[in-house]
């Protein structure tokens, strides 16, 4: 009796000592979803009072105002909202997906190809990953008067289009997913390297060029200070410098902070839209790493 | 070989970065040549920072009955952020023709050289502003560097209603002021008389300035600092002692808290300026028809002074390539009676100019309690004074933030406060390479 039910406490003992292990990191990734939920259910909540509302009833109790915040957001200078949110999506979207070509055939060749030159130029691009682009932010601003293209859409574009860290993470990606054995199989059939590179390569780094995608969209979407630096014409503002423009709205004029926290909630929701979408493929990413190991 | 082509590889980089620079720097003179022989032919253009509210609708105006000058709003975020961009424009070459100053900033605007002379242009409007708003943009010197736009002279708003409940008189003199204070908390340790910002250098500027300080002037070529003068720390004192003894608080203006007490009657008044009432119509809206205004408090008996919170100018950026248009708008938005019309109404802009001022006629909706408001405001006005701002205000606005945030937490002294705000202010401008008078 006693001899049968020791094996079994054991046996139960064993993952006794694992579950704590097993409770702490779901403990901290709770803890982890409250700390980020908890500002964006505050925007949500305050979105919906009205001016009067904001700041005299408490904090989470809901407000009846999220309509006339709507139809006074969508009114703001005829509209202006919309055409924020239209040149945030342009630079976004289209900074992300140059950003995330350049990257990935950059990272492909720096991870597939031996070349002179390649240590430095990887070591430059470490170091330029330390380098916080807010920096730089001014340098470029500099440069591009001079080359007669502050104030335009380039200029935001452009300075984002290269990024450091992405080229890394590209390059380490391409390392991992790219059996070198598959491209010589491909070059002995006589395939050319920008052949290998359509048809052999880029399907297999699709989720890391996902991840990239995603990472330059979400930095672009919330880049304050480049465009802020960059652009002196409000109608080619993104929606965080147009947003600003309602909260400093100097000495003499109330901030419009009911106006700002509605659109700092429309700002939300193309972003968790995106999230939601594109998390498909980093789940083919985690099964295509099962497959192979 | 590897040598070899990492070095070919440097020159094309150089050679692509020069060329790039070069015609940049050929791009320059061809578009300014093209913009001058275009003036004759077609309109003027002008693109104009501000962020005045619906700016756009006053300068249509102005687009619709000048053809030949065409204005271009760009509305952008106010405040310090704003010089700091226009500096850097200025520096970039790329300005824009006209910007909104504010009064403090326009020294460091003049010292970099980004804002152009505007005497000749504007030697008719002068007469239309005072002695005091004029001197903000003159510096003081011979020169004027912008046109007067809004002005901020400050007052006392206070609660009509809870001052009667807790049974104490509009204060006179700063002494009453503290002795009401004192009186307020006693019966009911929540609520205090006023608070003490550490985040707002501009309120404190304007209550040295009514107690008579000088904190920057100008002697032949030499500046002189006096940050730490008697009446600066006067001022400081008076305020850090009521803080400290807890009977003051010490929340800064215009944050969630603020507006809560505010709305909660918390907060019985606010030493502020002329812009006050859109401020407390959108953050304490309950309150609305409860708040009077009166002058601020005087340190003697008998005396009446005020001092400046606030308020800014229209400057013509020195690189500009065209000066004269952009001032003959400037000219025409701070003083033709039309746009001063549309700059209260459109704007809720209190003007500068004594016609301006004189437009004013019906009290604010949140001051219906008070017809009089505006002509109250006019004879506050009046009595305000300010002092010439220095080259590097921003050095010693962020010096007060930080000294006062300490003081302020800490409770402790607030003249050394005051003397650390000098220190910063004399050591930025000697590095900056300023000749400072002793």
């Amino acid at each position: 009796m006693t001899a049968t039910a020791l094996p079994r406490t054991r046996g139960h003992a064993r993952p006794s000592p694992r579950r704590p292990l097993g409770i702490v990191p779901t403990g901290v990734l709770v803890l982890g979803a409250i700390y980020t939920l908890f500002p964006v259910s505050w925007v949500v909540v305050a979105a919906t009072k009205s001016k009067a509302e904001l700041f005299s009833t408490s904090t989470f109790a809901p407000g009846t105002g999220l309509l006339s915040n709507l139809g006074d957001l969508f009114a703001y200078r005829d509209g202006v909202f919309w055409l924020w949110l239209l040149n945030t999506v342009l630079y976004a979207g289209g900074g992300a997906v140059l950003s995330t070509a350049v990257s990935t055939i950059s990272g492909y060749t720096l991870a597939k190809y031996s070349f002179p030159g390649r240590g430095l130029i990887f070591n430059l691009l470490i170091g330029g990953i330390l380098v916080p682009s807010v920096v730089l932010a001014i340098p470029q601003y500099l440069l591009f008067s001079k080359a007669g293209l502050a104030d335009t859409y380039w200029s935001v574009l452009l300075p984002q289009i290269l990024h450091p860290y992405s080229i890394y993470l590209a390059r380490i990606y391409s390392q991992a997913a790219i059996p070198g054995s598959l491209l010589e199989a491909g070059r002995l059939d006589g395939a050319g390297e920008w052949r290998l590179f359509r048809r052999v390569a880029l399907p297999l780094l699709t989720p890391g060029m996902v991840t990239i995608f995603l990472f330059q969209f979400v930095a672009i979407w919330n880049n304050f200070l480049l465009p802020f630096i960059m652009l002196g014409d409000d109608h080619k503002f993104p929606l965080t410098v147009g947003l600003y423009t309602l909260l400093a709205a100097g000495a003499n004029q109330p901030s419009l902070y009911n106006l700002i926290i509605t659109g700092t909630m429309l700002s939300l929701i193309p972003l968790i839209a995106l999230f939601l979408t594109m998390q498909r493929y980093w789940r083919t990413d985690l099964s295509g790493g099962a497959v192979k190991s | 070989m590897r040598v070899n082509r990492l070095a070919v590889a440097a020159v094309a980089i150089l050679t692509a970065a020069l060329s790039t620079a070069c015609s940049g720097g050929s791009d320059e003179p061809s578009t300014q040549t093209a913009s001058q022989s275009a003036a004759p032919a077609g309109p003027v253009k002008l693109t104009y920072w501000t962020w005045v509210p619906n700016m756009d609708k006053i300068v249509a105006v102005w687009n619709q009955a000048h053809p030949d000058i065409q204005v271009t709003v760009s509305k952008q975020a106010g405040g310090d952020d704003a010089a700091a961009k226009f500096l850097t424009a200025a520096k970039a070459g790329n300005p824009p023709d006209l910007v909104q100053a504010e009064y403090q900033m326009l020294p460091s605007f003049v010292a970099a050289d980004a804002v152009a002379d505007l005497k000749a242009e504007t030697a008719q409007a002068k007469a239309e502003f005072g002695e005091g708003i004029w001197g903000l943009v003159t510096l003081g010197t011979d020169a004027v560097y912008a046109v007067p736009q809004d002005s901020g002279p400050m007052m006392l708003y206070y609660r009509k209603d809870l001052f009667e409940k807790y049974g104490i008189e509009v204060p006179k003199t700063w002494d009453e002021y503290a002795e009401a204070a004192r009186t307020v908390h006693k019966k009911d340790p929540k609520v205090f008389l006023g608070t003490f910002s550490s985040k707002d250098p501009g309120s404190f500027a304007g209550l040295a300035q009514q107690a008579g300080a000088q904190w920057w002037s100008i002697s032949g070529d030499a500046w002189k600092v006096a940050i730490n003068d008697e009446p600066t720390k006067k001022v400081a004192s008076y305020w850090g002692d009521l803080v400290k003894e807890g009977v003051i608080d010490g929340m800064p203006y215009f944050t969630p808290e603020w507006n809560k007490a505010l709305n909660d009657g918390k907060l019985l008044t606010w030493p502020s300026a002329v812009w006050g009432p859109g401020v407390l119509s959108s953050n304490a809206p309950k309150a609305k028809g409860k708040w009077a205004i009166a002058p601020l408090p005087q340190w003697n008996a008998g005396e009446n002074h005020s001092g400046f919170w606030g308020g800014s100018s229209t400057a013509v950026a020195a690189k500009s390539p065209n000066k004269a248009a952009a001032a003959t708008f400037a000219t025409w938005l701070n003083t033709d009676p039309q746009a001063l019309g549309l700059l209260i109404k459109e704007g809720a802009v209190y003007p500068a100019s004594a016609k301006g001022a004189a437009l004013m006629t019906e009290a604010p909706d949140y001051f219906s309690n008070q017809p009089d408001f505006w002509q109250q405001a006019a004879s506050i006005g009046a009595t305000a004074r300010g002092f010439t701002f220095g080259p590097n205000v921003g050095v010693t606005y962020n010096a007060y933030k930080d000294a006062f945030d300490k003081a302020v937490a800490a409770k402790s002294d607030f003249a050394a406060a005051v003397q650390s705000m000098q220190e910063a202010t004399v050591a930025d401008m000697q590095k900056s390479g300023f000749t400072l008078a002793q």
